[in-house]
């Protein structure tokens, strides 16, 4: 569904991304780990076309989109920080979304977060005087609500309370069932562990592998998820 | 465009900074136009207002408003929207919210107390020289992601076309003074929006006859069609020029 | 004892001419229907009435003393071709008449009314309609013009005169006059000893008065308004300028007053009020200018070079785009004690006089002078910050054009 061929990114002389080739499919939940300054969000930019690479390719059902944009309708994206116009009420900051989305097929409006989340209650409330956790909220609302064929999520539970940390989760293993593909970076190996299909590793800009969950235990011989990345990343370091 | 044009709107009436710009110029015009004698002293005083205060205002403002709308853009940017759109929203958005801030402001009180022609160009001046100003307040602000840097790099470029760029022109015509520089006053005077604005209008007033042999050389070039629409085309030029460029670089640019 | 006898009947014989001075009628219901066949019978003083009517006789020679009266205006027209009416007599009394379309030439100076080397001439009460010269004296003295309305419509400088024109002329008295549209309103060459008082000369092409030779002159209460050029006073002395007002000459080098190579003149309680110029010098000696008022104009004095021994006191300059300007070498003009509305200074001892001199000459009306192109950045902000700046740099402003003691109030 979307393959990365030879991706080069640096800021300044730091090198960022440096030569990432993947093909993720629909259907997965790719957990996109690796250390703190690995290159996770600058690859998920780059994929969103926030960031523009200089060299390589992304393909989106086998169209390049480094310089397209109608194909960002099938994603979904989630930041680490939801950031919103501060002085906008919720129900306004959903409406104009669909707003703007309006030209763009929109058959299918997802609300079912904002019913377990119950934001109805706070459509009134500017932006700007939410909660961390209840902005998170509001942001996964908005990432499924035009119910996207790709769902990028960044640090998703970060910040949510566990009920709603759960509620979102079962979305996402609901979603993947429907065929989509969903991009998730986490810290959280707990919650790695429960929603994911795949891993994909990233390590200094350099991407190690993308393997199944179940490839990843036999190869490490590891019961838990948990224990066989930290032997992975141990062993990245010697 | 026009949609996301009105939620840039909607949120910069919302600020309120707006309302004020408008009462502030209405106060001051009434003021101006009610309290001084004779109305070519307070037509100079509204020249002064359309030629210092309208382009800071546009300067600051902008771009402010540009960093301040970092994460609107951010979430614009995950959405199927071009980038082009979304940095031409903001430059339409921001110009026209001042622009008819402004044109209320300072059109009420003329419209009431100093109909004319001058009247007529100090308007258009004002609003051309608001979209020139946004447009080259962004072009400051696109180019550094340091908030205070861009503020700095802005209000730069405007006290460079207020001040230090008419100047180094007259050093110039200082040193060259035995030459004869006026062949290229037009130029120097084209290269800056302020100064085309101001040499436009005054050249509408009585003042103009003070203006000298230049004066009338430039009188007779400005009030003719020729001149007109050379003025005019330079302003338009000064509005779109440094947003092309802005545009430019936010395409490319990591964000 | 003869010689009084024969003085006696000598009286007496004249007596007849004086008291049996007549009165001759021309017009259409009378004798006469001519002018000139009417003066041609008449006897000197008589008074020749001329009926309201439209005539067309050719050049009236007048050459004996008569008064020349018309009723109700009527009119006498020069077709564009001649002098109307010429004075080769002392004594002529002309008035009410109205008198149109003198002849143009390049070599005559045509005018309406031409006086040649008379005395005693009045001329008063006329309409004087788009002629080349209005009324020309030349060599004449003792003279009154007074109470006339002269107008042209010609808007070409060269195709036009003057309207009140002297030439080698003293004591005459010009007052009341309504003069527009000539080239220059009143003019003066080589005219001496003579009072031009209370007339309104505007709308000229060139001057509303031009001095030329003229010395030991008065014009007062006299009002030049929307002229080319308000007075130009030049190569004369003595010449009193007293209560005038120069108003509103608004042209690209246009100015209320020219003083050019004059000296010992007296300039007291004029208004200058929206000239381009108010008041311009070149080399003018011994000036005095006090009591005037100076408002609104884009220079309120200018010096061109030469200009020494002035005096410019008592004045308020108020509005001026530039108060004084100056180029060239100025010395010793005096500009103690004016009332300027630029000064910004303080009166700690309370004597009515600014503690701190005021300097009248601005930074950038000096770079102004020195590059006349950089006038296209007037009223920009980066002058504004040059004469703010000359607060801090006070050395880089000439110190010989300065009022040691500003005043505070106006005049």
């Amino acid at each position: 569904m979307i393959s990365v061929h030879n991706l080069h990114k640096s800021f300044g002389k730091l090198k960022v991304l440096d030569d990432v080739n993947v093909t993720l499919e629909a259907g997965q939940v790719v957990a996109l780990i690796g250390p703190n300054g690995s290159g996770k969000t600058t690859f998920i930019r780059s994929i969103l076309g926030m960031v523009k690479p200089e060299q390589g390719s992304i393909l989106y059902n086998g169209q390049e989109i480094l310089k397209a944009w109608k194909y960002r309708e099938n994603i979904g994206y989630m930041p680490q920080l939801a950031k919103f116009p501060e002085r906008i009420q919720v129900k306004e900051l959903l409406d104009m979304m669909k707003d703007i989305r309006k030209n763009n097929k929109v058959d299918n409006i997802d609300e079912e977060l904002i019913e377990l989340f119950d934001l109805k209650k706070i459509y009134q409330k500017r932006t700007g005087t939410l909660s961390g956790g209840t902005k998170q909220k509001v942001s996964a609302a908005l990432t499924f609500l035009f119910n996207p064929n790709v769902l990028i999520l960044d640090e998703p539970t970060t910040g949510l309370d566990p009920v709603s940390a759960e509620i979102l989760k079962n979305k996402i293993t609901k979603e993947q069932s429907k065929q989509k593909l969903v991009l998730i970076t986490s810290h959280i190996l707990s919650d790695i562990e429960e929603v994911a299909s795949h891993v994909m590793y990233l390590h200094e800009g350099k991407m190690q592998f993308v393997k199944s969950i179940e490839q990843l235990k036999m190869e490490t011989q590891e019961v838990s998820l948990n224990k066989a990345i930290v032997k992975i990343m141990q062993q990245e370091i010697k | 465009m026009s949609r996301i044009i009105k939620y840039v709107m909607f949120d910069i009436l919302r600020n309120r900074f707006v309302i004020g710009y408008c009462l502030f110029i209405m106060l001051i015009t009434f003021g101006l136009l009610g309290l001084e004698e004779g109305s070519s002293k307070s037509t100079l005083s509204l020249l002064n207002i359309v030629l210092l205060v309208v382009p800071l205002i546009s300067v600051v403002f902008a771009t402010i408003h540009f960093y301040n709308s970092y994460e609107f853009m951010e979430l614009l940017l995950s959405q199927p929207v071009r980038r082009s759109t979304i940095i031409y929203s903001e430059y339409f958005g921001v110009s026209c919210s001042l622009s008819f801030a402004f044109a209320i402001g300072m059109g009420v009180p003329l419209i009431f107390l100093n109909q004319g022609l001058v009247s007529v160009y100090l308007l258009l001046s004002g609003i051309v020289l608001t979209f020139v100003f946004v447009s080259i307040a962004l072009l400051g602000a696109v180019n550094s992601k340091d908030k205070a840097r861009g503020i700095g790099t802005s209000l730069l470029l405007w006290f460079f076309f207020t001040a230090i760029y008419d100047g180094l022109v007259l050093l110039i015509m200082f040193s060259f003074s035995d030459y004869p520089i006026e062949k290229y006053l037009l130029a120097f005077i084209s290269l800056n929006p302020i100064d085309l604005a101001r040499v436009a209008i005054l050249l509408q007033m009585d003042t103009a006859v003070l203006m000298g042999y230049t004066g009338a050389v430039f009188s007779e070039f400005f009030n003719s069609w020729e001149g007109l629409i050379f003025a005019s085309g330079l302003l338009l030029l000064w509005a779109i020029l440094p947003m092309l460029l802005t545009v430019r670089i936010f395409k490319r640019k990591d964000l | 004892m003869n010689l009084v006898k024969s003085k006696i009947l000598f009286s007496l014989l004249l007596l007849p001419c004086f008291f049996f001075a007549e009165t001759i009628h021309v017009g259409a219901g009378y004798k006469f229907k001519t002018i000139k066949s009417a003066i041609s019978q008449s006897k000197i003083n008589d008074t020749i009435l001329i009926h309201k009517g439209y005539y067309q006789e050719g050049t009236i020679l007048i050459e004996k003393p008569l008064t020349i009266v018309g009723q109700d205006y009527p009119t006498l027209d020069g077709l564009h071709k001649i002098e109307i009416l010429s004075v080769k007599s002392d004594n002529v009394n002309i008035s009410g008449l109205k008198l149109i379309n003198s002849g143009k030439s390049d070599v005559y100076d045509l005018a309406a009314i031409r006086v040649y080397k008379n005395k005693n001439i009045k001329i008063s009460g006329n309409i004087l309609e788009n002629n080349f010269f209005g009324i020309f004296l030349s060599k004449s003295d003792h003279c009154t013009i007074t109470n006339n309305k002269l107008s042209s419509t010609e808007q070409n400088q060269n195709d036009s005169g003057n309207g009140i024109h002297l030439l080698y002329c003293n004591n005459i008295f010009i007052e009341n006059n309504h003069i527009t549209g000539h080239r220059d309103g009143i003019y003066f060459e080589f005219v001496t000893e003579s009072l031009i008082q209370k007339n309104i000369s505007e709308g000229n092409i060139r001057y509303g008065l031009h001095f030329m030779f003229s010395s030991n002159d008065v014009y007062q209460e006299n009002t030049f308004r929307n002229n080319g050029a308000g007075v130009a006073v030049m190569f004369s002395y003595k010449v009193k300028m007293i209560k005038n007002h120069y108003e509103h000459n608004w042209g690209a080098a246009s100015y209320g007053l020219l003083l050019k190579e004059i000296r010992d003149g007296e300039i007291t309680g004029n208004t200058f009020e929206k000239n381009t110029i108010g008041l311009s010098m070149e080399g003018t000696t011994r000036i005095k200018v006090s009591h005037n008022n100076f408002l609104h104009n884009g220079w309120g004095i200018k010096i061109c070079g030469g200009c020494d021994q002035g005096v410019v006191t008592k004045n308020n300059l108020i509005g001026n785009t530039f108060d004084v300007s100056s180029s060239g070498s100025t010395l010793s003009n005096d500009f103690t004690g004016n009332y300027w509305d630029k000064y910004l200074g303080y009166d700690l001892n309370k004597d009515g006089l600014g503690d701190t001199p005021f300097f009248p000459v601005t930074l950038s009306s000096l770079i102004m002078e020195q590059v006349p192109t950089s006038l296209l950045y007037l009223h920009s902000f980066v002058l504004d910050l040059i004469d703010q700046s000359e607060k801090l740099l006070p050395q880089l402003i000439p110190q010989n054009i300065v009022d040691k003691k500003p005043t505070l109030k106006k005049f």
